[in-house]
């Protein structure tokens, strides 16, 4: 059965965490976070050699050539870890969309690139840290520079404005939607991952902070909280493989979108939930759990809100013809 | 979805559709929880059993189909697809049944097994008692030695015994060593509801209908072939029980799948009673494909020799809260004609009724603040007590 991890898919899992503790963790976030991109591209480089940019490249154009259960079981250890930088762009979105001597670029990591799509991902990620960007249209990719950086809620994303820098070049709409939504369940990947590492911060918390002679952790108030976030992240889980396996297929679309909205949904109770459990200090930009907070948040908005995939959800299976038909 | 299904696997779901498409009435039958329904769906059970259809993972030898956990599901999304009755006979198929075959005698699969799949022997369960709810272990039932007949004299009340009104047997815990706290010194008994002693008094539901009653024991004697495992030993042997019940067995992905498929067409149909139910809709959608694909992950573990422990809870929760949103928004869909129930009603009153019976979804087999509790001490690992409650 496809449902169950493989050792491979354990291993990849794994090899992802002990490189980034090996940069240092969470200080790569809270370096970003204070303008410090040293340490993100030291991290970006080490990911480079592990393979997990070419990820998703055929291994003819110097790619790992995997799954996307494999770029789900990726992306979940980036968000863990709250790793800054433009992974879904360079890893997920732009690898089909361009020429093979920048794919081959992306892959082994020597080019950093990010992208906008109007309308949609409005703004570029991160540009301070890349060579090049490009906008991305339903069927088109322009070259372009980047504006000033701005603030996002998450002190560790720079965003940019785009603006074209050369001539566009047609691509096939079919390629652009598929990189889009490959991208889109990336981030529901690191959005699992994030409400994961909140999760567990919390529970950790709670087990260690007294309040009137008992952690805690004793109070069902706080228990049944935590209860609920580990019932909606367990049913995020299967949300994601399932478009994982349905990715590039008819029913793709909407089993992305199924994806983003569940962890988004189990990631945003996961914040609350955690930031209540710890109180005022979890209110601190001192604490790291800020950085998952803000994660969230960022994330739950880019690639497709709420609301555009439970549109786009609703398109599919409201229509009496899509019903009968699922392949429309 | 690429599921890896076998050949076989993919025959047998057709064989189940087949038949289920000829043999499902084409007009729903009348609650089980009448006299009346309650006879229909009983020779419903004896047409499943004919078919070979009642209890699909059962050994062949006892009517079953030796089917494992894969066609299990499968004939599970086949049977609520095809709007197939609400099996009676559940209690004691998918509850008292895997313990019988764990720790029944030879002579009790004789006796019991055979008639179990045909309808022939309807069970009713017995586990609450009215001071021993979400506390289960606070039993006070007694159960008192009678060597001289070679069995027990039962005495107390169990209450909330779904199916009692009309069904043959029950099964549930006494107390047989009244020195011995809690958990200890429990034993499970198989005891014919038409026992002298012992009176059935039917309990009316939220919905009118006499789903579950109450069971008062007044020196019912029960032979030793009726007890069920090891005297003193009904607490671990009826925990087997529980686990099954809050896990996979008691609600199967089709039922929500088939209630979400009822609920995308009501809302093609009445969208513009309430078109802010749009988000609702499209949320039970995802919640139930949310509890398909999980199911499928859980039986893969299952496959490869994992356990599904705890995590039962879990599934608990999220399907009972699943059943009550999906017909809260049913009725959200069908406006200010939502509380009619008659035979003119949408779907003949389906929608309340369904409503109704989502509502004891969060209560029985464990309420869900227990499933909580389970969820935060067995998966998070946070401490116990806190709450007044006893050890275990």
């Amino acid at each position: 059965m496809k449902f169950v991890i493989s050792e491979e898919q354990r291993a990849l899992a794994e090899a992802i965490d002990q490189v980034i503790e090996s940069v240092g963790g969470t200080a790569v976030a809270r370096a970003a976070s204070e303008g410090d991109a040293a340490p993100a591209r030291a991290l970006w480089e080490q990911l480079a050699e592990l393979g997990l940019l070419g990820l998703c490249i055929d291994e003819a154009d110097g790619g790992m050539g995997g799954t996307p259960v494999d770029l789900i079981v990726a992306f979940e250890r980036l968000g863990y870890h709250a790793a800054p930088g433009p992974y879904l762009e360079s890893a997920a979105l732009l690898p089909d969309l361009v020429d093979p001597a920048l794919r081959e670029s992306l892959a082994d990591g020597s080019v950093i690139a990010t992208a906008a799509i109007p309308g949609f991902v409005p703004y570029a990620l991160d540009a301070q840290l890349c060579s090049q960007q490009f906008i991305v249209t339903e069927d088109s990719i322009t070259p372009a520079g980047a504006g000033e950086g701005q603030e996002s809620i998450d002190a560790a994303r720079t965003l940019h404005e785009l603006v074209p820098a050369g001539p566009a070049a047609a691509l096939d709409p079919q390629a652009v939607a598929l990189a889009i939504d490959r991208a889109t369940l990336g981030s529901a990947a690191m959005l699992l991952g994030a409400g994961e590492r909140l999760l567990e911060e919390a529970v950790a918390y709670a087990k260690l902070r007294e309040q009137f002679g008992r952690v805690i952790g004793e109070y069902q108030g706080l228990k049944h909280q935590l209860a609920n976030v580990r019932v909606a992240l367990t049913f995020a889980r299967p949300l994601l493989k399932g478009a994982a396996l349905d990715l590039g297929t008819p029913a793709g679309e909407r089993s992305v979108s199924a994806a983003k909205v569940a962890a988004s949904d189990a990631a945003i109770l996961a914040a609350r939930t955690a930031l209540q459990v710890h109180g005022a200090i979890g209110y601190t930009q001192e604490h790291d759990l800020s950085l998952w907070l803000t994660r969230v948040h960022a994330l739950a908005s880019a690639w497709g809100t709420g609301r555009y995939h439970r549109s786009r959800i609703a398109a599919s299976i409201l229509a009496p013809a899509a019903i009968l038909s699922p392949a429309s | 979805m690429d599921l890896d299904l076998t050949e076989e696997q993919l025959a047998f779901a057709a064989e189940a559709r087949a038949w289920l498409a000829e043999n499902v009435p084409a007009t729903p039958l009348p609650s089980m929880d009448t006299e009346e329904g309650f006879a229909a769906h009983r020779q419903w059970e004896a047409k499943l059993a004919e078919g070979r259809w009642s209890v699909v993972s059962w050994p062949e030898e006892y009517g079953g189909r030796g089917a494992g956990l894969i066609e299990w599901v499968l004939f599970e999304e086949e049977y609520y697809r095809a709007g197939a009755p609400t099996r009676v006979a559940q209690n004691g198929i998918s509850l008292l049944a895997p313990i019988l075959f764990g720790h029944g005698t030879e002579a009790q699969h004789e006796r019991f097994l055979r008639d179990m799949t045909d309808g022939t022997l309807i069970w009713a369960q017995a586990w609450s008692e009215p001071g021993a709810g979400s506390d289960l272990a606070s039993i006070r039932s007694t159960a008192k030695r009678d060597d001289e007949r070679g069995g027990w004299i039962l005495n107390g009340q169990k209450t909330w015994s779904s199916r009692a009104p009309w069904a043959d047997r029950g099964f549930g815990l006494f107390r047989s060593d009244p020195e011995a706290q809690r958990h200890r010194g429990l034993t499970y008994f198989l005891f014919p509801l038409d026992a002298p002693g012992l009176t059935v008094r039917p309990i009316t539901q939220l919905d009118g209908t006499t789903g579950f009653a109450e069971l008062f024991f007044d020196d019912v004697f029960v032979a030793d072939e009726d007890v069920l495992g090891a005297p003193g030993d009904g607490w671990r042997v009826a925990m087997s029980t529980a686990g099954n019940e809050r896990g996979l067995s008691l609600r199967s992905p089709g039922r929500f799948c088939a209630a979400t498929d009822r609920l995308i067409d009501l809302w093609q149909r009445n969208q513009e009673q309430d078109p802010f139910a749009q988000d609702a809709v499209v949320d039970a959608w995802i919640k139930s494909e949310a509890y398909r694909l999980y199911t499928w992950g859980t039986v893969s573990t299952l496959q490869e020799g994992g356990d599904i422990g705890a995590e039962g809870s879990v599934n608990k929760v999220f399907w009972s809260e699943l059943d009550i949103a999906i017909h809260q928004t049913g009725l959200d869909l069908l406006g200010p004609a939502a509380e009619l129930r008659s035979a003119s009603a949408e779907a003949g009153g389906r929608w309340v009724d369904d409503y109704i019976f989502a509502l004891g979804g969060p209560i029985y087999a464990g309420t869900n603040e227990i499933q909580r509790n389970i969820i935060a001490e067995r998966i998070l690992g946070l401490p116990r007590g806190g709450d007044g409650r006893k050890a275990s």
